[in-house]
């Protein structure tokens, strides 16, 4: 037994080294989370330009009149498309010809006049969220400076605008990109870079002299996933500074709980990169199906960038499998709204059960040695 | 004198085609025994099943004293490999390759210290032990290679094309250190290319198509066949089988 211990010992310290010697790799490994954040933070927070609104006004009056020619006099925005009835819009919104509906109600003028709030819609096109805040926000402030121009000549008027999401409509800041920027990072350092360790080894024919040794494959995986597993630690922790720091993300709940569901999050990305390893021949194979096989889903079927409520609903159906999607929930759950286990538990029961399928998978194909 | 490796009646098969036909021979400790044959022979396969990287379909075989096949756990611990594919971790220095091999094999840090510098003694690399095997010319990285495949003093060596791509005199060296190793009572099981390094085995076999077609002291080989040298005796055994591929294909 005491031998068995200082055979895994020598290999992680082996692995470690790999790591600590390859500079560029660990530089860009160190530095990524940090350089994601601050550029999709950025990137997302652009000042938004050319927002296309629809505007629908059933019985134009001087108030609507007067509140859409400041939206056409306005550089942000650009009116496409005027109709009488909402359904008039309909189209033009589902096809992504507008960005933004104005919904005036009928007798918008009169219920400015005698003091009863006018009631006017916006609907954003939530499909990118952050956008969709952002131009919500604009438009409000328009028809605030508009109500505000009323009553500075005297007269007591209350417009009400009610907002709407459409696709979207949990949404509510550029903070929930920060925990899909996580898992993001954990994917790669952990999915995409063991299945290139490992499938390195197999095409350098080491593998081989590991698996004539009196090594386990269960320690040939382990040593593997130890160290990279240190990484993805350091990585949630950059990523969770840089965010705080640039952005002043929030922190809500435990900091314990996000740690450890990462850990969890990431041995289950560390056992895909096991398993696209042991599929695949080669190092360049292995990279290309760990970055369509992990990476892409993590970003596009995770509800990172679309939100799962808006795909069609096979592809709903798919995203269960996507663990980032699972870790998402966990993450935003924390970090946002500070929950803690007692609502998250299935979350995590379904991770710890990928986490077991896939471990058991991983270690199976991993024993070439009976083939 | 001990048996090292025993095979009887070996037999792999890949689907329809068999690799392996029900081989047997016998390899007696401090042994040099060269398994020889044509690419696509069979070679690769037998040894695969030898070190436990493959299950065979039928037949026996022991490794040191274990069944291959239910004591693969015992086979790997008492044997050392080196693949014809270079076995070094090339990030890594020379000290750092040799602590990983013993330690993977369980050595004790003292142990790994005294044999790792008495090797790089041998190897004369004292001034290399600290750069990485990415540095060293490769017939070193061969020789040391070799050393780190004996670090655990296994009592059966599996060289697999060990001196490909090297030049003369440094396989000439290697072939010295087999037999330093073999003096000591290692068994070394080697194949090879180069049938003049045959010439330096104690006993040879030749795989023809899955099957041993020639198997004794060079010498008593080359009796058998009534030639010169073993490229005779090969190119005789070896043009048969490849004109009925022709044949067939």
């Amino acid at each position: 037994m005491e031998s068995r211990r200082s055979a895994l010992r020598a290999f992680v310290v082996k692995e470690m080294r790999h790591i600590m010697r390859d500079r560029q790799t660990l530089t860009i490994l160190l530095l990524l989370p940090m350089v994601m954040v601050v550029l999709f933070g950025f990137a997302l927070r652009d000042d938004i330009n050319q927002v296309r609104v629809a505007v629908v006004d059933p019985a134009p009056d001087y108030a609507t009149t007067a509140l859409r020619s400041r939206f056409a006099g306005n550089p942000r925005f650009e009116i496409v498309g005027t109709a009488r009835t909402i359904d008039g819009v309909e189209s033009l919104f589902r096809r992504g010809g507008a960005d933004l509906a104005l919904v005036f109600s009928p007798g918008f003028a009169r219920s400015l006049g005698d003091g009863t709030p006018a009631r006017l819609l916006l609907i954003g096109d939530a499909s990118n969220p952050n956008t969709g805040s952002a131009m919500t926000a604009y438009a409000t402030a328009v028809i605030a400076s508009y109500e505000a121009e009323l009553g500075a000549v005297g007269r007591r008027v209350r417009i009400v605008p009610e907002l709407r999401m459409r696709f979207n409509p949990t949404l509510e800041s550029v903070n929930l990109f920060v925990p899909g920027l996580i898992a993001l990072v954990l994917t790669l350092v952990t999915a995409l870079m063991t299945a290139i360790s490992l499938s390195r080894e197999k095409e350098r024919g080491t593998l081989e002299i590991l698996l004539v040794s009196p090594l386990r494959p269960w320690q040939i995986i382990l040593g593997k996933v130890v160290p990279y597993l240190l990484l993805a630690v350091a990585n949630v922790v950059t990523a969770l500074l840089a965010a705080w720091i640039v952005f002043h993300v929030p922190f809500r709940g435990s900091l314990t709980l996000l740690l450890v569901s990462s850990i969890l999050y990431s041995l289950v990305g560390l056992s895909l990169g096991v398993l696209v390893a042991a599929v695949t021949s080669s190092q360049r194979a292995a990279m290309l199906a760990a970055v369509v096989g992990t990476m892409l889903p993590s970003t596009l079927l995770s509800g990172l960038i679309f939100p799962i409520a808006s795909l069609p609903g096979w592809l709903r159906i798919v995203t269960f499998v996507v663990p980032a999607r699972w870790f998402i929930v966990i993450a935003r759950g924390i970090m946002l709204e500070g929950v803690g286990v007692r609502y998250l538990w299935r979350e995590l029961a379904v991770l710890t059960v990928m986490l077991v399928v896939l471990l058991v998978a991983a270690v199976r194909r991993f024993k070439p040695r009976l083939a | 004198m001990t048996t090292a490796i025993a095979v009887k009646d070996l037999t792999r098969r890949f689907g329809s085609f068999t690799a392996v036909d029900s081989i047997s021979f016998d390899v007696q400790s401090g042994e040099v025994f060269g398994f020889l044959g044509a690419n696509g022979a069979g070679k690769t396969t037998a040894i695969k099943m030898l070190i436990g990287l493959l299950a065979p379909t039928s037949g026996d075989a022991s490794v040191a004293g274990f069944d291959v096949a239910t004591q693969a756990e015992d086979v790997r611990r008492h044997i050392g490999y080196m693949s014809q594919r270079f076995s070094l971790y090339d990030d890594l220095t020379v000290r750092e390759n040799i602590t990983l091999y013993g330690g993977i094999y369980g050595l004790s840090d003292d142990v790994i210290r005294d044999r790792g510098d008495s090797l790089i003694r041998e190897l004369q690399l004292d001034d290399s032990r600290d750069e990485r095997v990415a540095s060293l010319p490769l017939g070193w990285k061969q020789k040391l290679a070799f050393s780190v495949a004996m670090l655990h003093e296994p009592a059966v060596v599996f060289l697999d094309e060990p001196t490909g791509g090297v030049d003369p005199i440094t396989r000439r060296q290697f072939w010295e250190m087999i037999y330093t190793v073999a003096e000591r009572g290692t068994t070394v099981f080697v194949t090879t290319h180069y049938l003049d390094e045959a010439e330096y085995c104690d006993r040879i076999s030749i795989m023809v198509d899955g099957r041993i077609a020639a198997m004794g002291t060079p010498t008593e080989v080359k009796q058998k066949f009534g030639a010169a040298t073993l490229d005779e005796v090969f190119l005789h055994l070896v043009r048969p089988a490849e004109a009925s591929h022709a044949q067939s294909a």
